[in-house]
């Protein structure tokens, strides 16, 4: 499942090695993988079928740089065709209304409309220092009020009280009079799920959309959605002058064509990504990172900012500190740097986040052993007394004995952690006194590629 | 609503004689939408003169667009062609004949109904993605286990997502079902406690909700797993049965949720929801292909007796019904 683009279509021009323009006839067979590729991702087809035609009209012709292959210089043609097909026009809300500003959600049922709302309000809030009140008008599905209700006391917005058995359309007027007369400077108008045949529930919303006029009609989408996205986009985006999209899910494993699918038969921006099931976790889209995504290339950029979120500046700069004193590296802090790597989420899911071929490469070195050594140096460390921990030097047999029986290992575990904990501090001696341009002077014959 | 009870035993009452009509009924309204995407495309298709390069092509471009995947539907077209050459078919009317029977073939491993008879309590784990439908299903499941004359419990081991303990407090109340829930709390330790009341009470099937989650969040992935273990512990033959819900409106992905879950926690059924939808449910032949799992029901719509027992086929006839006409 993991093969990506590149590699596939590496296999297919393997043939082609050297040619220095892609050709109609060179990319032939290559534009049928790119093809199976997005159909893999869930790109509807008929979107499928017009990207194709749009990328064939840019490669033909293109030149292929010394070292590129022809297929990664396809793939690049792909990658930027999809970047831009997705982005273009800037994301954000507008809000540039009399107040309050009316935000309608719409949206299959599941999609996550009322979660997203509700990150939606907490961003507004925080990000913004809006005053925002929610209300929900699904009088349908069982407890869909009381969930908004919970996620806005969660989020720290106002929440309007309705009840199940009022009419949509009472709920709305009743919650506009009250946000206006209350100064709130956003209201969220949640609705129920509803299917795009459903031509009661699509009237409904539509008279809702009406009554509120509201200046952001937002779509929630299911970032797994399949072939089937075209219809329902299309017959939302019929129904309702939407204003953007929200894609949601995304935090799964889907390859996320919907994506592009509902970009492209709407037109309308996609606004904000939904990753995780807390509150916070909501993201500006990238279109950049989506078509990698689709592509199966990996999120790195992601993982980066992951990496910057999660790490703990302050403990960084201290490390910094440490490091360039050039002494007193001791094992708590290589017990530090092994938390730190645990609080991104541990080895496994950063392998996720890599292309799929290093991912792959990486999981056959072991990513899962890796993972359970890492847990032993752990419980190691934990076993030593902090005065052991400060003056690794101190530790001999007797001591090696007791720490091994403390963390139930082998001695020789335990040797083996002190030998690597001396390369580490060998390592950081060096950094700190030669600086970086002498440590990969160092590293030069270790890594290939590396000039 | 009787439909089911009928085709089980073969003793319906005259009622559910009466309503058989309207089941089958509903059934084909509630797949109208697949049957236009699909079988509305084909109807067009076979319609020609003679199988050619293009009907064939064109009869790809129809399967990929229901989401049967381009494995499933290279195997389909690969069995199609050496069906067409192997019998020396002409008319698309063959082929259209020998489509059916393809996706037949393909999809018959996986018309198992369930049967919650052999023990007692029968527990029943239900597990999906976030949105997939699971309290909704249950719902529904409740009101089908009921109206087959037993007696059923639920047990709300969603304690994560706001209200929907509350959502299914409201299900239990419309059918008239005992609802185990505690106020936050582990959900395993909510399972545990509905599995010993089911025993104390003499019920006969438990349903436990389990909340949405995404098979990339490993953790959570975990706590799900912890739940079968505790299952486990309580009733050492259970669970009887571990549900997958499928949302029919999800493309590819559908595949690894099968794949993902299974690891985690051993599906032994799916159910598959929301095909009143323009979702055309093809995916199902791409499971029937990557990893095959009993369908144990279909939701064909809101109403609470639109959960129905999987048959291949009268779902193969429903996507095919008057695609001719």
């Amino acid at each position: 499942m993991l093969d990506n683009l590149t590699q596939r279509l590496t296999k297919v021009v393997k043939t082609l090695r050297g040619q220095a323009r892609l050709t109609e006839d060179n990319i032939g067979e290559m534009l049928r993988e790119v093809r199976m590729a997005l159909l893999e991702a869930d790109v509807a087809l008929p979107v499928v079928k017009d990207f194709i035609a749009r990328v064939k009209e840019r490669a033909v012709g293109q030149e292929v740089l010394d070292s590129l292959t022809p297929g990664q210089a396809l793939v690049g043609v792909v990658h930027r065709e999809l970047t831009e097909l997705m982005g273009g026009q800037s994301a954000g809300l507008n809000l540039a209304t009399q107040p309050p500003a009316v935000i309608l959600m719409s949206g299959l049922q599941g999609a996550g409309k009322t979660t997203t709302t509700a990150k939606l309000g907490k961003w507004l809030k925080e990000r913004q220092k809006k005053k925002v009140l929610a209300v929900s008008c699904d009088v349908y599905r069982p407890a869909a009020i009381e969930q908004l209700k919970a996620v806005s006391q969660q989020a720290g917005i106002d929440f309007f009280p309705s009840s199940g058995d009022q009419d949509p359309a009472e709920i709305a007027a009743a919650a506009l009079d009250y946000a206006k007369k209350h100064y709130y400077d956003v209201l969220f108008v949640d609705t129920a799920g509803r299917l795009a045949i459903d031509a009661a529930m699509m009237a409904e919303i539509k008279a809702l959309h009406a009554q509120l006029q509201p200046i952001e009609c937002l779509f929630v989408v299911d970032a797994m959605l399949g072939q089937d996205a075209v219809n329902t986009a299309k017959a939302f985006n019929d129904a309702l002058p939407l204003t953007g999209v929200i894609l949601t899910k995304l935090d799964g494993d889907s390859r996320g064509g919907a994506a592009l699918s509902v970009r492209h038969v709407t037109g309308k921006p996609l606004k904000f990504a939904g990753v995780g099931e807390k509150l916070t976790g909501l993201e500006e889209f990238h279109p950049e990172r989506m078509a990698s995504r689709i592509l199966g290339m990996g999120d790195i950029l992601g993982l980066v900012e992951e990496a910057q979120r999660n790490v703990d500046q302050d403990k960084a700069k201290d490390f910094m500190q440490k490091m360039k004193s050039g002494k007193g590296f001791d094992l708590n802090d290589f017990k530090d740097q092994i938390a730190q790597m645990r609080n991104m989420g541990g080895i496994s899911s950063l392998l996720d986040k890599l292309p799929a071929q290093f991912g792959a490469m990486a999981q056959q070195a072991g990513g899962a052993v890796e993972e359970k050594s890492i847990r032993r140096i752990e419980g190691i460390i934990n076993s030593m007394t902090p005065l052991e921990r400060s003056k690794p030097e101190l530790i001999k047999a007797s001591r090696k004995r007791r720490i091994a029986t403390g963390a139930g290992v082998q001695v020789q575990e335990v040797n083996r952690l002190l030998n690597q904990f001396e390369q580490t501090q060998k390592v950081m001696k060096q950094f700190s006194k030669g600086g970086m341009a002498k440590m990969m002077r160092g590293m030069k014959g270790m890594l290939p590629g590396m000039r | 609503m009787f439909g089911f009870l009928k085709k089980k035993d073969g003793t319906a009452p005259a009622a559910a004689e009466a309503n058989k009509p309207s089941w089958s009924e509903r059934l084909k309204a509630g797949l109208a939408r697949t049957r236009n995407a699909l079988g509305g495309g084909l109807g067009g298709l076979f319609g020609g003169a003679k199988i050619d390069a293009e009907l064939l092509d064109e009869l790809e471009t129809t399967l990929l667009m229901a989401d049967c995947g381009v494995e499933a539907t290279q195997w389909l077209l690969g069995e199609l062609k050496a069906r067409v050459k192997r019998e020396r078919m002409e008319s698309p009317a063959q082929l259209r004949a020998a489509l059916i029977e393809v996706l037949q073939e393909l999809l018959t491993p996986l018309e198992q109904p369930l049967d919650v008879a052999n023990h007692s309590p029968f527990i029943v784990m239900i597990a999906g993605v976030n949105g997939a439908g699971k309290t909704t299903s249950i719902g529904k499941l409740a009101k089908h286990f009921q109206s087959q004359g037993h007696k059923v419990l639920l047990a709300a081991g969603d304690t994560f997502r706001a209200a929907a303990r509350e959502q299914l407090v409201e299900w239990g109340r419309r059918n008239d079902v005992t609802v185990i829930a505690q106020e936050g709390g582990d959900p395993a330790a909510v399972v545990f406690d509905a599995i010993s009341a089911a025993k104390a009470r003499g019920i006969d099937v438990v349903l436990a909700d389990t909340a949405g989650r995404l098979p990339t969040q490993l953790n959570l992935m975990e706590e799900i797993a912890k739940v079968r273990r505790v299952i486990q512990k309580a009733e050492p033959s259970g669970p009887h049965e571990v549900i997958l819900v499928l949302d029919a409106n999800i493309g590819q992905n559908a595949i690894q949720q099968v794949k993902a879950f299974d690891k985690a926690i051993g599906v032994s059924g799916l159910v598959l929801t929301k095909l009143d939808g323009t979702a055309k449910g093809g995916v199902l032949a791409a499971i029937a292909r990557q990893c095959p799992k009993p369908v144990r029901f279909i939701g064909v719509g809101e109403g609470i007796d639109d959960l129905q027992p999987f048959r291949v086929e009268e779902f193969v006839a429903a996507l095919f019904d008057d695609a001719t006409a």
